[in-house]
């Protein structure tokens, strides 16, 4: 047993430094959530925690009666982030996986054709189409609303062009039989090609689900209230400042509050990548 | 690649495709064909003012000094970012991957950082490498080391490739997990009783396994690179100290966002597009032919 | 097949409860009500709340002000605004209002904004944060394209000479003065103000919210030197000798820094000499302007700040408001960059600090004047289906923040420089300036001379983008890569180039 622990321990350490390196930033921004706007914007704040915690959290909660303005009511706005994030994941993924399964799975005129329509999404960021793409949500009614908000984040390459990767490699065979048995392409689709797909379902949902929590862009332009208003926004918004102080102290703290359901998601999905785990092993 | 096995089925496909093709025309090739349109036009930002031009906006960018400079920094770029995040993802799956004890705990800590908020993250690195108030810029230019990317120009290249890939080594690190776990065990597990070392293990059998997920990545990151970076550059650089970190994505920003010459900067959405299609197109013909499906 | 449909089926429904369910009505109908939001928050504005403790950020010096002055000074209730924005009550004639402004000047605004909406019942503004200024601006565009703009949109100084060209989607206030009837005095605001935002003595946009550059000194560190800590370089021989004494009795890691390179160093170093950034009045009389910032004096300007780095006394901390941390820090002695960086100053730096004006060249004969300002503007925008009733609504609160008791109001609270004569003296009669001294420096600085053509303003296309060229070639001769008049030279010409293809938009 220590023998076995004492080789892996090149590898622990690696890892170890790599969780050191990859979470700095979250820890700054948590060592920052406990001490005053001053210490931190002067570049005098030390790497231990500070007085703060309770005073800067209470504020971020309670929107902050008092002195000036400072915290942002951060439930409503979480709640929001979270339906959004949860549409766009999962709408992405149930569109992503259907199409990326008609293309590997069939042979169809323009099938070519319709995969190379799809991947070239990737390559027009938002910022550059973004007067005529406002035109289109506005010709469409949609402009404040849920729909407008989510339905155009779902048309996703990237899914669709995993989930075709991964469907490439399930074996021929297993599609001969399942021919054999007379079994449908439905039918093949639910009983053997979605769970085999769990653990890039898991990772997609993961990426996802963090992509759609953190819009910035897109939810600023299509809603006009702050009924929709999501935690990223009133983030940015106590990041530009202007001339102003900027309250370094709450949108720290405001940060690690907007972590917490990312962080769940992360937690919940390894289930998925142990049971795929298991479930190949069989 | 194509399967040899398919289905027969001449309706099906089509309704499979249809939500998304659907989304994908109306909110993605209906105003980017009119963005494109914008590319031969010469357009006051409000649009009340319209010129056909032809190719006067190509004309004007590509004759430009300038633009060819910053074909070299995004290349260059591209470049390292990739090959930075792919190979420290990979190893960082491959060692998460192995069955040692707090395995779960580091994938956990390796993960969740993705998912502090962009214009967060960006603020976080100005307080570790500002030259005076970040945490790591003041212990290097404490120790001596002349630390300064607001005036050189190489550690602020350095600067930003390692804050965009800071983001990316995150999600390549998850599917690279995903694709090692869905390697069977009982594989791993006969090649090691056979006695192979861990490299050639990894080398013949985990490797060729992951290798779709490996191509996905290798696209996914260079478009990532190309388009998707502008926010760091922005937060941290503005493309500076001289035009040592204006990439082309950023340059397009800048002419489109903030100086509304939509004209301009749509002819050079266009000209990024047909590079990234042309790289993209090597990458299907070529990378693809070698990559290993079962 | 049947599973197939079932499949479709249920896409076909998940796309109709997610296309049928929106949770807002369209923009030209508010919701009545918000759905997600804490239904029992305060309703907004209740301005006597807690006067002591809403006092400015100006007014957060170390001595805290006694209870009269905050009470004189009593600001907005901004607290309140952190509550869901109200519905707007029935029967009012409602107008949109985009603005850029983050925390927590956003809040102040919308408080400002709610005190119009208390102080009548005919008219509401609705003012909702769009981002960045130019998240704003983009927002804007993009919805007066979709023939949907707000009536009402904040814009920064820059993007001026964009939005004056834009003729047809812009109602110019001297013209929605006229047409509604309501009085909008020009003369009410300072001559700096007006200038930069008129066209022809006609006031095109509704100044808001500005600031101007100055100085900002470590009366510690100017002590340890041996220097008088009363008195702030005036010249910038003074400047450079006080800078070297600094260095020299090593009172400080770096002498002096100035964030702002472009607004500070150029914009308003060419004003205070009197010396033209462009021709054409800075681009006033004409979208042919050229610029001239490569002229002799520019030159040697920039060759002293690159001789005052190679020496030491001078540290490029980068662009735009990047290098402020540098004095709150205590780390340069010496700061040039915008009025409106006091309230961080008051609230962040642990040291004795004072201000003064920029630093002139005293062997030119025609400085030193008024400096200009930066800042943002109010733009009245068109759109298909307006009503003459809006753009009253428009006017009318157009005019209620001109009265000299809200721009006071608005100074004392924000830190911006008071935009109206009236409005300084308000605050003056307050007694505001005796508890914060050199919080007037901005307003007598802006108002020292009576502005020339070379100090009332910019009007130049592209703006931005000439700001970020001048940034680049200076950083190459920061670097030692070409030297201070190649530097200018190159900008000129790069910058001419731009403001050509600017014009050509336009013919």
């Amino acid at each position: 047993m220590i023998a076995k622990y004492t080789r892996n321990l090149p590898v622990h350490l690696v890892l170890i430094a790599a969780v050191i390196v990859f979470a700095f930033p979250v820890y700054l921004a948590f060592i920052g959530s406990t001490w005053d706007a001053g210490t931190i914007s002067r570049g005098d704040m030390p790497l231990t925690p500070g007085p703060d915690f309770v005073e800067n959290y209470t504020n971020i909660l309670t929107s902050a009666q008092g002195v000036r303005t400072k915290g942002i009511a951060v439930l409503p706005l979480l709640w929001n982030s979270l339906q959004m994030a949860l549409a766009i994941a999962i709408g992405k993924i149930v569109i992503s996986i259907l199409s990326a399964y008609a293309i590997a799975f069939f042979k169809f005129p323009f099938r070519m054709f319709f995969f190379v329509l799809i991947f070239v999404t990737l390559m027009l960021p938002i910022e550059v189409r973004i007067a005529p793409t406002y035109k289109v949500m506005s010709d469409l009614n949609l402009i404040n609303t849920f729909a407008g908000l989510t339905i155009p984040l779902m048309a996703s390459a990237t899914g669709t062009l995993l989930f075709r990767q991964f469907f490439l490699t399930i074996p021929d065979e297993f599609v001969e039989a399942a021919k054999i048995d007379g079994a449908g392409p439905l039918r093949f689709f639910w009983s053997i090609a979605l769970p085999l797909s769990r653990t890039n379902i898991a990772a997609l949902f993961v990426i996802l689900f963090i992509y759609g929590w953190n819009q910035y862009l897109w939810p600023l332009l299509v809603t006009t209230g702050r009924e929709m208003e999501t935690i990223v926004i009133g983030i940015v918004k106590m990041l530009s400042t202007g001339d102003a102080n900027t309250d370094w102290n709450l949108i720290m703290s405001g940060t690690m509050l907007a972590l917490i359901p990312p962080v769940a998601i992360v937690i919940l999905m390894q289930q998925w990548f142990v049971k795929g785990l298991v479930q190949t092993e069989k | 690649m194509e399967r040899r096995v398919i289905f027969n089925n001449r309706i099906l496909p089509y309704f499979l495709l249809a939500p998304q093709i659907a989304i994908t025309l109306i909110f993605f090739f209906w105003p980017a064909g009119q963005a494109i349109y914008q590319s031969v036009l010469r357009q006051d930002p409000f649009g009340l003012r319209t010129t056909f031009v032809w190719f006067d906006n190509f004309q004007t960018i590509l004759s430009d000094p300038l633009y060819i400079e910053a074909i070299q920094v995004t290349f260059t770029f591209s470049i390292a970012v990739t090959v930075f995040v792919m190979v420290i993802a990979l190893l960082f799956a491959v060692l998460a991957d192995r069955q040692i004890r707090g395995a779960q705990t580091y994938k956990t800590l390796l993960l969740w950082p993705y998912a502090l908020a962009p214009a967060v993250a960006a603020v976080m690195w100005l307080f570790i490498f500002h030259p005076s108030i970040g945490i790591v810029g003041k212990a290097l230019n404490t120790a001596g080391i002349e630390w300064d990317y607001h005036l050189n120009g190489i550690e602020a290249f350095i600067l930003i490739v390692v804050a965009s890939s800071w983001k990316q080594i995150a999600h390549n690190f998850l599917f690279f997990l995903a694709g090692l776990q869905s390697v069977p065990v009982a594989v791993v597990e006969a090649a090691q009783i056979d006695g192979a070392s861990p490299w050639k293990l990894f080398r013949s059998i985990l490797f060729p396994l992951i290798s779709p997920t490996t191509f996905y990545l290798l696209t996914i990151n260079l478009v990532f690179s190309f388009f998707d970076t502008f926010g760091v550059i922005h937060a941290l650089t503005r493309g500076g100290p001289g035009r040592s970190t204006t990439t082309l994505m950023y340059k397009a920003y800048i002419d489109g966002y903030v100086n509304l010459n939509l004209g301009l900067s749509a002819a050079q959405s266009v000209i990024l597009m047909i590079i990234v299609s042309i790289i993209i197109w090597v990458q299907f013909k070529y990378v693809e032919g070698k990559v290993h499906y079962t | 097949m049947k599973r197939a449909l079932l499949v479709l089926t249920l896409i076909a429904v998940f796309a109709l409860v997610a296309c049928a369910a929106p949770t807002a009505a369209p923009t030209s109908a508010p919701p009545t009500k918000a759905p997600v939001v804490e239904p029992t928050k305060a309703p907004v504005a209740q301005p006597t709340t807690a006067p002591a403790a809403t006092k400015p950020p100006e007014a957060t010096k170390p001595a805290a002000p006694t209870a009269t002055t905050a009470a004189a000074t009593k600001p907005p209730a901004p607290t309140a605004t952190t509550a869901p924005r109200p519905t707007p009550p029935p029967g009012r004639v409602t107008v949109e209002f985009w603005h850029g402004l983050g925390k927590p000047l956003g809040d102040i605004l919308e408080a400002t904004v709610m005190d119009f909406n208390n102080s009548q019942t005919k008219y509401y503004v609705d003012a909702i944060y769009k981002g960045s200024y130019p998240d704003t601006m983009n927002a804007a565009i993009a919805a007066f394209r979709a023939g949907k703009a707000p009536n009402i949109v904040q814009m920064f100084e820059v993007g001026t000479a964009t939005m004056m060209a834009a003729k047809g989607a812009i109602k110019p206030v001297y013209q929605l003065a006229q047409e509604t009837g309501v009085t909008i005095d020009p003369k009410t605001y300072i001559p700096a103000v007006r200038g930069y935002y008129s066209e022809g003595g006609n006031m095109i946009s509704m100044p808001l919210n500005s600031s101007t550059t100055i100085m900002y000194y470590n009366k510690d560190v100017f002590k340890k030197a041996g220097l008088d800590p009363e008195k702030p370089p005036k010249t910038w021989t003074e400047l450079r000798t006080m800078a070297k004494q600094i260095m020299d009795t090593k009172s400080s890691t770096c002498a002096f820094s100035t964030a702002w390179l472009t607004w500070a160093q150029f914009e308003n170093f060419s004003a205070i000499h009197n010396v033209p950034l462009a021709t054409k009045a800075n681009g006033m009389l004409g979208m042919d302007a050229e610029l001239k910032f490569n002229s002799d004096l520019h030159v040697r300007h920039m060759q002293l700040l690159v001789d005052m780095q190679k020496e030491g006394t001078f540290k490029y901390g980068g662009r735009d408001s990047a290098p402020e941390p540098l004095f709150t820090s205590a780390e340069c002695a010496i700061m040039h960059t915008s009025s409106g960086f006091r309230a961080n100053v008051t609230l962040n730096a642990k040291f004795a600090w004072g201000v003064g004006m920029l630093p002139y060249y005293d062997d030119v004969p025609t400085a030193p004047k008024n400096s200009i300002i930066g800042g943002a503007s109010l733009w009245v925008m068109n759109s298909p289906g307006r009503t003459a009733d809006e753009y009253k609504a428009v006017a009318e609160f157009f005019k209620y923040i001109s009265q000299p008791n809200v721009d006071a109001k608005w100074h004392q609270s924000t830190g911006y420089v008071p935009i109206s004569l009236g409005g300084f003296d308000n605050t003056k009669a307050s007694g505001f300036y005796d508890k914060n001294p050199g919080a007037d420096i901005p307003y007598m600085q802006l108002t020292r001379t009576e502005p020339t053509e070379n100090s009332m303003g910019l009007r130049l296309g592209d703006m931005p983008a000439i700001r970020i060229i001048i940034y680049e070639e200076m950083e190459k001769a920061f670097q030692g890569q070409q030297t201070a008049k190649q530097a200018l030279d190159n900008a000129v010409k790069r910058g001419n180039e731009l403001l050509r293809a600017f014009e050509k938009l336009y013919k």
